[in-house]
């Protein structure tokens, strides 16, 4: 089993509250994971401890063998092979979707502005806004910038893609083409962990559904053993309420 | 020189007679103000990073607290809380002397410290003085710059690989500059106008060159009035 993350007793608290308390898990080489659960349940937090986005309270995530938490590590260089899509995109306002793109692939990566533009290029047809290369992120529609952030962090060609609810601020009609573009991701064999609340969604594309509640795991399975055969009464109570 | 009476009053000839000694006093303003717009902006910015300095880990989480918060802090709050007419005194008459001073100067003494302080002291402790407070006011305004962006763009940054020395180069400065602009804007013309405060330690600025001119003539309202319009 290639192991490409391993999360190892994660806490995470802030002040008092404690958001994780204690998560074990590991995730395989092109598996698709989606964290479903209640909002407040850690989802988030569980999903930005993985790339050091947060900082550990007690516990470690491994990521390649790598400890993201440890004080030596290279955070940039970890984080350059792991992409990352938000909920309100965060696109850079001041540069054009090109340049959004090519940004981190000339800097940390070396590319030259060719190359680079190449890239940006093919991904942007991938997600279907070629058109809208010298466009500025202020001139889209929120579901065309969440795909150029899918193809910002595709264009660092990183190992492992991490979405934190990329579709929850997006309006209903524009919620389609994120979640085609990811699904296709996910057909090529891209490992994703996905924090959603479409759950059709994640049924659908899913490896293994992980449920999380009040920062704990509570039950994690098969898209088909969890929806339709929940063994915990808290996963029956939560999916009675948003199936 | 006839008097050369303009609306009845106003006597132009004084201005005309002086008219060097205004340019020169133009001059050693606009010197005064563009040296420390450039070293304050560069101080501001240095001030407005160390207020801001963060770590994850210890030592440097304890490093970035006690040596570039608390002492960046204390550095604002005693420029932004004291008069600069005091600074200025202060810096001349007391800090200055400490480093170039002819008998027991840290950094310059004998002969050299003496034709120094005599020919340019005033403009050093004014435009030392000038560019900490202009400093420590520009610290505020990268700092508020800073700030205002959203903490999404650093995540969006710094998820991609990018060092925290290229986020804040490539995408949170070149936003927070355009938001820096109009405050910048406005500290560049205070800077001017306080540049006149130079005037009490003996520096021939404008406002120097207005009292020499009401002295001579116990005229007030030509030299003020002229220097006002040139400010």
């Amino acid at each position: 089993m290639d192991e490409v993350i391993r999360v190892n007793q994660l806490r995470k608290q802030f002040g008092k509250l404690a958001v994780l308390q204690g998560i074990d898990c590991s995730i395989r080489a092109q598996e698709v994971v989606c964290v479903i659960g209640p909002s407040g349940s850690g989802k988030s937090t569980f999903l930005r401890c993985l790339n050091g986005l947060e900082t550990a309270s007690a516990g470690d995530v491994l990521v390649h063998g790598v400890s993201v938490h440890h004080p030596r590590t290279n955070l940039d260089l970890l984080r350059s092979e792991i992409g990352m899509v938000f909920q309100r995109f965060n696109l850079f306002p001041h540069k054009s979707v090109l340049d959004n793109i090519t940004l981190a692939p000339t800097r940390v990566r070396g590319l030259t502005a060719v190359q680079a533009r190449d890239r940006a290029s093919a991904l942007l047809d991938k997600v279907g806004l070629k058109d809208k290369i010298h466009a500025y992120p202020n001139e889209l529609s929120g579901g065309q910038q969440q795909r150029v952030a899918i193809a910002r962090a595709l264009a660092m060609q990183p190992r492992i893609m991490l979405f934190d609810e990329p579709t929850s601020a997006l309006d209903p009609e524009m919620v389609g083409e994120v979640l085609s573009v990811m699904q296709a991701l996910a057909e090529e064999g891209m490992t994703m962990v996905i924090v959603t609340h479409e759950m059709g969604f994640a049924r659908q594309v899913a490896d293994r559904v992980i449920f999380i509640d009040e920062g704990l795991i509570v039950e994690e399975g098969s898209p088909e053993d969890l929806f339709d055969r929940p063994q915990q009464a808290r996963t029956r109570q939560f999916l009675s309420k948003v199936l | 020189m006839e008097p050369n009476l303009w609306f009845g009053w106003f006597r132009a000839d004084i201005i005309a007679k002086y008219a060097e000694l205004f340019w020169r006093g133009l001059q050693v303003a606009l010197a005064v103000t563009l040296i420390c717009i450039v070293q304050g902006t560069a101080l501001g910015l240095a001030i407005g990073m160390a207020r801001l300095a963060e770590a994850r880990h210890a030592p440097a989480r304890q490093l970035c607290k006690y040596v570039l918060r608390w002492p960046s802090t204390i550095f604002v709050s005693f420029f932004r809380g004291t008069p600069l007419f005091v600074q200025i005194l202060l810096m001349h008459f007391a800090v200055l002397p400490l480093f170039i001073n002819p008998v027991d100067g840290f950094f310059i003494d004998g002969e050299t410290a003496r034709s120094l302080k005599q020919n340019y002291g005033a403009f050093l402790s004014g435009v030392v003085a000038l560019t900490l407070n202009a400093g420590a006011y520009i610290s505020e305004i990268f700092r508020a710059g800073i700030q205002s962006i959203d903490k999404g763009q650093i995540e969006a940054s710094s998820s991609l690989g990018l060092s925290f020395r290229r986020t804040m180069f490539h995408v949170i400065l070149p936003q927070a500059f355009r938001r820096m602009l109009p405050p910048l804007g406005d500290n560049a013309i205070s800077l001017l106008k306080d540049s006149s405060l130079i005037s009490a330690i003996g520096l021939a600025e404008l406002a120097y060159a207005a009292r020499t001119v009401a002295g001579a003539y116990s005229r007030y309202w030509e030299p003020y009035l002229t220097i006002s319009l040139m400010y």
